[in-house]
């Protein structure tokens, strides 16, 4: 009886380890399946926009502004000053105040402001960033009466803020203790420290976290919607060239940039792609080159930095 | 060293504020407060000023706005607008891309904290990373030229054939299966690939997160090891696991510019998958700036306010999970 037992025991325990291995083995490769799977997409869309865009891409794209309709050539000039307009003037309006809340919240964790804040930073991240833009339509487009660069560059900076306040957060806290209390006692002020210690010994890391913020808002359409509205006779060079031909002061020639309306590279494409001439649509595939190989450069280069950064400061 | 005497008494305003500004400290103090009150104030401006933008809208059309309706109408000639196709539109795209993402995030989630030999980590967690930087704008215009006619039309087509005449599920896979493929299912495709970065990336970090004798003690009494993953490592981090989903929906919800491109933005009745549609996201980015009345942009802001009120909902709900699980986890227990 036990012996027969015990037989049913191996056969049964024999046939159930069988089938755990094979599904053990079976669970663990699907998950490396998976991980192929989904970078699939990443390789297709950077191989085919490379292609495509490659065929297209030329001198005249850099240098030239649009052509009217259905006319060949020209280039998207106009959007590339207004990405760097609209982007500069986000990262003037996000980068100050990012920074004290990001020393605050390095320093204050624990505080109820401090908890509050991370919150905050969390929730502000997950806002739409369409959401943002009619915010940015409803305080900045809608009591100035028309459209310009400068509300662009404000629903960009709402849309960066997060994303710097939580990278400096994040920096300033690999910075090591015993710097900081040095400076202290020292007798220098928390100020003092802060802005002359423990700043300058995480600034490359900062400065890698504005990049990767900056790259965000430059790949971002959806805020400048109804915000910059998009322009295609753009152009800071004639600005700045007749400014000084009519003899305007610099305050005059800068309000001539920021207050029109500007036209932004994902703006551009994303009106190209929708139009019925081929041309635009070589160019939607040209402008998306552009846009692709400058985001991706820009993260591949701030993750290389800060990780050799990493490394150092933790040994 | 030159003496400072003061002829103005100590309690005088002028000797406080001069002793406030020299020390620095609590000006320092003051300023860091008034940056961190920035953030916060932004959130709560937003919600309250799409509250005020769409005040009369929300007069006009009541909860009608919301509710589900079989004969939708978005009418900006006579000023009656209904948001429900948009709504069902999000919903229905958003929670479609879910179900096909988290299998497949929380597969990586577990090659990637489990599974991957080290010199392989950091580089399949950027090129993870990088699918999110990818500008939306960019999918849209692979999604229209590429991924819709190669990959989407041939599944569309596919699910069409095999769902399409079924009694209760078939109004969700009813044809005819648009031409170019522009449909709620291509829609669905592109958010799956655009989300997979945020559930992976939380999953990941919660999986790292879980100390290491729970493994140890589940390997030591027999388990294989995809049987510690999931019958012990799964259920421990199943709340943060939860969150990541959450935060991939929140994602999804409020995903414009490659949405709008691929979903081929039609107001119809029909509730199929493989129709085109609309989502609230892309009609405000359709109409907004050529909105023809007031109450055609104020019915926008409404669905503006909705899609917020619906992200900062499950946001919270998300941290707070996400924060649970690493507070149950002690710093010393972790790997």
């Amino acid at each position: 009886m036990t012996s027969r037992f015990k037989e049913l025991i191996e056969k049964n325990q024999a046939r159930l380890s069988a089938r755990r291995k094979t599904v053990n083995a079976a669970m663990l490769s699907l998950t490396g399946v998976m991980t192929l799977l989904a970078i699939l997409p990443l390789f297709w869309i950077v191989g085919y926009v490379i292609y495509k865009g490659g065929q297209y891409i030329n001198v005249d794209f850099f240098i030239h502004t649009a052509r009217p309709l259905g006319m060949a050539g020209g280039g998207v000039l106009h959007a590339i000053e207004g990405t760097l307009v609209i982007t500069l003037l986000a990262a003037v309006f996000a980068i100050p105040p990012g920074l004290l809340a990001a020393f605050y919240a390095a320093r204050y964790p624990n505080t109820t402001l401090g908890v509050a804040l991370r919150f905050g930073t969390d929730v502000l991240s997950g806002v739409p960033s369409i959401v943002i833009g009619l915010f940015a339509y409803a305080v900045i487009v809608k009591p100035m009466g028309h459209y310009s660069a400068f509300a662009g560059g404000a629903a960009m900076a709402m849309l960066m803020l997060p994303t710097i306040i939580r990278t400096t957060e994040e920096m300033l806290k690999l910075v090591p203790h015993a710097l900081r209390e040095g400076s202290l006692a020292l007798g220098a002020p928390e100020w003092k420290t802060s802005i002359s210690v423990v700043f300058p010994a995480a600034l490359n890391g900062v400065v890698t976290g504005f990049l990767l913020a900056i790259a965000r808002a430059a790949g971002e359409t959806a805020p400048l919607l109804f915000t910059a509205l998009g322009n295609e006779r753009y152009d800071v060079g004639k600005i700045v060239t007749n400014g000084i031909a009519q003899k305007q002061s610099l305050f005059q020639i800068f309000g001539r940039i920021f207050d029109q309306p500007a036209d932004s590279l994902p703006l551009t494409l994303w009106k190209y792609a929708q139009q019925p001439y081929p041309e635009r649509i070589q160019q939607s595939w040209a402008v998306a080159l552009v846009l692709m190989l400058f985001v991706l450069l820009v993260n591949i280069i701030a993750r290389l930095w800060i990780e050799s950064r990493k490394r150092r400061l933790q040994g | 060293m030159t003496k400072y005497i003061s002829v103005l008494p100590e309690t005088h305003w002028l000797t406080r504020l001069r002793r406030f500004i020299s020390h620095g400290d609590s000006l320092w103090q003051w300023i860091l407060i008034i940056a961190s009150l920035l953030a916060l104030t932004i959130v709560l401006a937003i919600g309250w000023m799409l509250w005020r933008e769409s005040a009369d809208a929300r007069n006009a059309f009541g909860f009608g706005f919301l509710t589900p309706t079989a004969n939708p109408s978005w009418d900006p000639v006579n000023n009656n607008f209904q948001a429900w196709p948009f709504i069902y539109g999000t919903l229905l795209t958003s929670f479609a891309a879910l179900i096909i993402a988290i299998p497949i995030s929380v597969g990586i989630a577990i090659f990637l904290s489990e599974l991957c030999p080290a010199w392989l980590r950091l580089p399949l967690n950027w090129l993870v990373e990088l699918l999110a930087a990818i500008p939306s704008v960019v999918y849209g215009l692979w999604g229209i030229f590429v991924f819709l006619p190669l990959v989407v039309s041939p599944i569309a087509n596919g699910l069409f054939t095999a769902f399409g005449s079924l009694p209760v599920v078939g109004s969700l896979f009813a044809g005819p299966v648009p031409a170019n493929g522009a449909s709620r299912l291509g829609a669905a495709f592109i958010l799956t690939i655009m989300i997979i970065p945020t559930i992976t990336a939380v999953t990941r970090d919660v999986l790292l997160a879980i100390p290491a004798n729970q493994r140890e003690a589940s390997l030591a009494l027999g388990s294989t090891q995809w049987e510690t993953i999931w019958q012990v490592l799964l259920p421990y981090g199943l709340s943060g696991i939860l969150g990541a989903v959450i935060l991939g929906l929140g994602r999804a919800l409020g995903e414009t510019m490659a949405v709008t491109m691929v979903i081929g933005n039609s107001i119809e009745g029909s509730a199929s998958l493989l129709r085109p549609g609309y989502t609230m996201a892309s009609i405000i980015a359709n109409e907004f700036a050529e909105a023809v009345s007031k109450l055609h942009s104020q019915a926008l802001i409404e669905i503006g306010l909705i899609l917020f009120f619906m992200t900062l909902v499950l946001n919270i709900v998300a941290r707070l999970l996400v924060w649970r699980v690493a507070r149950k986890t002690p710093q010393e227990a972790r790997v």
